[in-house]
């Protein structure tokens, strides 16, 4: 079994936390993991993403092969569809609807949504409000992160004892916003 | 033994740590600069009392690693690529002098660019100080080459060169631990004029550097990090791995063993010997780097090659240029390549750009209205956050080389007739390579107009500290810059007059002026306010 993911988000939109919770719950069940990332001047507002690769076999490549990553993970809509060479027939699209517009020339929402959608697998949730509406503004990752498990093949309980693992340093409140975000993404 | 979760670089760090290190040395610089912020961070590091304070540049940070060598403990060299060639001098040396305690010169390469001027492959610096090479293929090795780097540098009292790459740099892979070794004690070398390159003794150093070649040799002939799989099905073409090329590899034949033979080359020099055996057992070779063609081009030169074809990036079985994948790799195979949809057209370039609320804004905005009136074609600058002031809207510089040149390309600009002449400079990258060539400006009163961006830290690799902190007027007032034209402001829209009149007093200066826009990086700053980051 293996799962390989683009997440793909811009700087400084947490996607490496995202990584960071999702490796957690893979290495607690005995996988093996490897996780690419964009450090330096890319983080400066640019498009960022991170190769994530579970498995309960060996993983050779830092790098998922183009077609064949099982899913993207989105924390914004253009950005999801930047990576759409990587994405294998069957795989998943996972996009939270909020833009990021930092560039002049930043398309229709509703264009990117559309192409989303030409997607078989996709799920596009506006994970921003959500994350408002369950009092974690600043969980809009782990949203998305609770809107992608399922796809997956984790549990929410799973998810929630490497979210518990993860933040537990951070301190209570901070680990309680994060498991509100997860199960509200789950519902989503 | 534990397993951590480690970055390549943040293996190479922790290998040091556990194989008795007892300094880091060096500057920060995509995509090294991890190996010493895990270090900075480690509270095993801290109780050892390992040095990992940042040094002024890449070559002070060699200078004192190798005096750390000389005193007989162990110590690391960090740098990204470009900072070898600040390192050059002090590094060639350091293979006529050889080490005493352990010394690693980790170098960390960025092919595709990815945040760099160029992609320049630090093996041909291996090779062209005659040390051995180590190169890491995955996040284990990295952590294991640490132990054996020392060992082999020790063994032979010679530095050795631990190439990485960003691809293996910024990846995360578990990492299996090893019992941790006890740190050197202080000891002199036995040979006191080891170290001093007077031409008589020089000759003699390098004469030994000659001979060690062939121990050098036979130890990568030997190295558990080299593997030659000679037993296959298919001999029409046998494949030469070097680095985490071979991981590519063998993510082509997840399913299905590899029918080609394999020769796996992690340490250098190239192994001559099992070259051989797999050159004359094929039919071709075909040669997997990460990098430049290094390996490649040494074989096509090999007396007893020549028959065959030798296959790679110099042929274009590869392209020649950017980072591999495992779909150039398969390509290069004549396996069938993957690949999803395409990128729909609807999807706009996201570059990086200057942070909302960067001091640099203000400073490039006020600067492009002092120069409006002579055009375009007047500021040459330099490498860090502020290069992004070539994006629009600023589009506020012309150039970015190497660092220090924004101040020395100025002068020579300003000897040439250009007029005004402007060198946009970080602070730290003033400390680095800037304070020589303010000095050469100030011996001939150039008429230019240094603008010092002061953020007070090395922001782009992150925000690290740097040895010059809180000195820069006091340094430009002591190598001679007039103090009437050393000029401080805060880049802030409420000074925009102030500003735009600083900047155009001093253009209008006939002689050497400093500006220094004077405002911390909006990162640090929220990191000190431990706010989140934006959204």
């Amino acid at each position: 079994m293996k799962k390989d993911i683009i997440l793909a988000g811009v700087g400084g939109q947490g996607i490496l936390t995202i990584a960071t919770v999702l490796g957690a719950a893979a290495l607690n069940r005995g996988w093996n993991l490897k996780q690419a990332e964009v450090h330096g001047m890319s983080q400066r507002g640019g498009d960022v993403q991170s190769h994530l690769r579970l498995s309960d076999q060996i993983i050779w490549s830092d790098l998922i092969p183009y077609g064949k990553a099982d899913m993207i993970l989105a924390v914004e809509p253009m950005e999801a569809l930047r990576y759409l060479p990587y994405l294998a027939p069957e795989g998943w699209i996972i996009s939270n609807k909020t833009p990021f517009k930092n560039i002049p020339d930043y398309p229709d929402e509703e264009e990117l949504y559309a192409e989303i959608r030409k997607i078989p697998n996709n799920v596009l949730i506006d994970a921003d409000s959500i994350a408002k509406s369950v009092k974690s503004p600043r969980s809009m990752n782990i949203v998305m992160l609770g809107a992608a498990i399922k796809y997956l093949e984790f549990t929410p309980e799973e998810l929630k004892e490497a979210i518990k693992m993860i933040f537990n340093r951070k301190g209570e409140r901070i680990v309680e916003e994060n498991l509100r975000a997860l199960d509200a993404g789950i519902n989503a | 033994m534990e397993k951590m979760m480690l970055l390549g670089d943040e293996a190479v760090a922790q290998g040091a740590l556990d194989a008795g290190i007892s300094g880091f040395y060096g500057y920060p610089g995509t995509p090294s600069t991890e190996i010493i912020e895990y270090a900075q961070q480690s509270k095993q590091a801290e109780e050892m009392k390992v040095h990992r304070n940042w040094s002024s540049n890449e070559k002070t940070a060699l200078e004192a690693a190798l005096g750390m060598s000389f005193s007989g403990k162990r110590a690391m060299v960090t740098m990204k690529h470009v900072g070898l060639n600040v390192a050059a001098d002090p590094f060639m040396n350091s293979a006529c002098t050889g080490a005493h305690g352990g010394l690693i010169v980790a170098v960390a390469d960025d092919p595709s660019m990815h945040s760099s001027q160029n992609e320049q492959d630090s093996r041909f610096y291996g090779k062209f100080a005659m040390i051995p090479v180590l190169e890491p293929s995955n996040q284990q090795e990295c952590y294991d080459m640490a132990f054996f780097g020392f060992e082999l540098s020790e063994k032979y009292h010679i530095p050795v060169l631990l190439r990485l790459t960003t691809r293996l740099a910024h990846s995360r892979s578990g990492v299996i631990r090893r019992n941790s070794i006890p740190q050197k004690e202080l000891k002199l070398p036995e040979d006191l004029y080891q170290f001093l390159l007077l031409p008589a003794i020089a000759r003699r150093r390098y004469k030994h550097l000659i001979d060690l070649q062939s121990d050098f040799l036979k130890e990568a002939e030997e190295s558990p990090f080299n593997e030659l799989t000679l037993d296959a099905t298919d001999y029409s073409v046998g494949i030469i791995t070097t680095g985490l090329a071979y991981n590519y590899l063998r993510e082509n034949f997840i399913d299905q063993p590899i029918p080609y033979p394999v020769l796996k080359i992690s340490h250098y020099p190239l192994p001559e010997k099992a070259i051989h055996q797999l050159y004359d057992k094929c039919d071709s070779l075909l040669v997997l780097e990460e990098g430049m063609p290094f390996a490649e081009d040494i074989l096509k030169g090999l007396s007893w090659t020549g028959t065959k074809p030798i296959h790679g990036r110099l042929d274009g079985t590869l392209e020649r240029d950017g980072e591999l994948n495992p779909n150039k790799v398969a390509r290069a195979l004549g396996l069938p390549d993957t690949e999803g949809k395409p990128v729909p057209s609807v999807v706009r370039p996201r570059p990086p750009a200057l942070c909302v609320g960067c001091p640099h804004s203000d400073s490039f905005l006020a600067l492009n209205e002092a120069l409006k009136d002579y055009g375009k074609g007047h500021v040459f600058s330099d490498i860090g956050c502020y290069t992004l002031g070539f994006m629009p809207p600023y589009n506020a510089i012309n150039s970015c080389v190497d660092m220090g040149a924004s101040i020395t390309m100025a002068k020579g600009a300003a000897d040439a007739g250009l007029y005004p002449s402007i060198g946009v400079i970080g602070d730290s990258t003033f400390f680095h390579s800037g304070l020589t060539g303010l000095m050469d400006c100030v011996y001939e009163n150039a008429n230019v107009v240094i603008v010092i961006l002061d953020n007070s830290t090395t922001a782009m690799t992150g925000g690290q500290e740097y040895t010059g902190y809180g000195k820069i007027e006091d340094v430009c007032k002591g190598i001679g810059v007039n103090p009437d034209h050393i000029r401080v402001f805060k880049p802030l829209k409420p000074n925009w007059d102030e500003m735009v009149k600083v900047y155009k007093e001093e253009i209008a200066y006939n002689g050497v002026s400093v500006v220094i826009p004077r405002r911390e990086c909006i990162q640090t700053l929220r990191k000190k306010n431990k706010m989140e980051t934006p959204e």
